[in-house]
């Protein structure tokens, strides 16, 4: 028994990519916000560039809290939804003309939100990455921090829960 | 009296660079009570499909509001900042139309101010969220 060849990895890649622009590039808000998601394998990190109009508090000044909690339920939606994907995109099951024609699967709907503000974020950028502690066929749990010029000093943290697109057997 | 409070506080919200992106506006003010509406906007949109706005877009109004009723609770704090915001989705919000929170600070210590929000479109029978929140309470004395 032989194993099957692997495929190329640009045709790989081409297929993760498209698969997560088709995720991301869809939602209206993230491109208002201008958040975008960095790939390495699997795992996700979202960029959120700093910009004046994202100033809540202009004294400090301070990041609003509001784009802060924003940021956090896009990185953990994008997460759950790229984690649900993983496996129709790594086996082909979903095409790159689907991909590329942004055909994916309904988007899981954010049902409860909780945020803890632990500093007050700085004007510049932002990052975040989401765990998916839970995932099953109607609910999920989510949990997601965001962090700035120090990975070990993060500016808030959330978990989320959410009900799950309702997909055909 | 309260007129010239609203006029205060629209003036403090004007200086906010990203309540003035998203044009959120005061529309109440009262003792420890304020009300913000988030016009429908195609940029704020969740899911292109519905049009349905994005959770972060109320998540920002809850916010903004919360903090508005902390500065407008009758011991005149100095300075506010969330430490912890949570929000129920009820339901989606009807597209094209403007999304209003009324948060109200229901208690208050020396060094914190707690708060809930409801948020409503154009029906005003079914709440789009809920939100519950605490916030830092600064003062100079």
């Amino acid at each position: 028994m032989s194993r099957a060849r692997p495929e190329p990895v640009q045709v790989v890649k081409q297929r993760r990519d498209a698969a997560l622009r088709a995720l991301t590039e869809r939602i209206p808000y993230a491109g208002y916000l201008a958040i975008s998601f960095d790939r390495r394998g699997d795992e996700l990190t979202g960029v959120l560039p700093y910009d004046d109009k994202l100033i809540g508090n202009p004294m400090l000044p301070a990041l609003h809290g509001g784009v802060t909690a924003a940021f956090l339920e896009l990185t953990a939606v994008v997460t759950l939804s790229w984690t649900g994907l993983w496996e129709e995109v790594e086996s082909g099951a979903l095409s790159l003309d689907d991909l590329e024609r942004g055909q994916l699967p309904r988007v899981p709907k954010t049902i409860d939100f909780t945020i803890d503000y632990l500093r007050s974020g700085l004007p510049r950028d932002a990052y975040a990455r989401a765990i998916v502690t839970r995932s099953g066929r109607r609910y999920a749990s989510v949990r997601a921090e965001a962090w700035q010029d120090n990975r070990t000093r993060p500016i808030a943290q959330a978990h989320a829960h959410f009900l799950m697109p309702l997909r055909e057997a | 009296m309260s007129d010239d409070k609203l006029a205060i506080a629209r003036r403090f919200i004007a200086g906010i660079p990203h309540v003035t992106a998203l044009n959120m506006d005061i529309v109440e003010i009262g003792d420890g009570v304020a009300a913000m509406r988030l016009p429908y906007d195609t940029r704020f949109v969740g899911d292109p499909e519905t049009g349905v706005l994005h959770g972060g877009a109320v998540s920002t109004l809850m916010d903004t509001c919360g903090g508005a009723a902390t500065m407008a609770h009758p011991s005149a704090p100095d300075g506010t900042a969330t430490l912890s915001l949570r929000i129920d989705y009820l339901r989606g919000a009807t597209p094209g139309q403007a999304v209003t929170a009324r948060a109200e600070c229901h208690h208050m210590t020396r060094t914190v101010a707690f708060v809930r929000a409801v948020a409503h479109d154009e029906d005003t029978e079914t709440p789009v969220a809920t939100a519950t929140g605490t916030f830092t309470v600064e003062r100079k004395t």
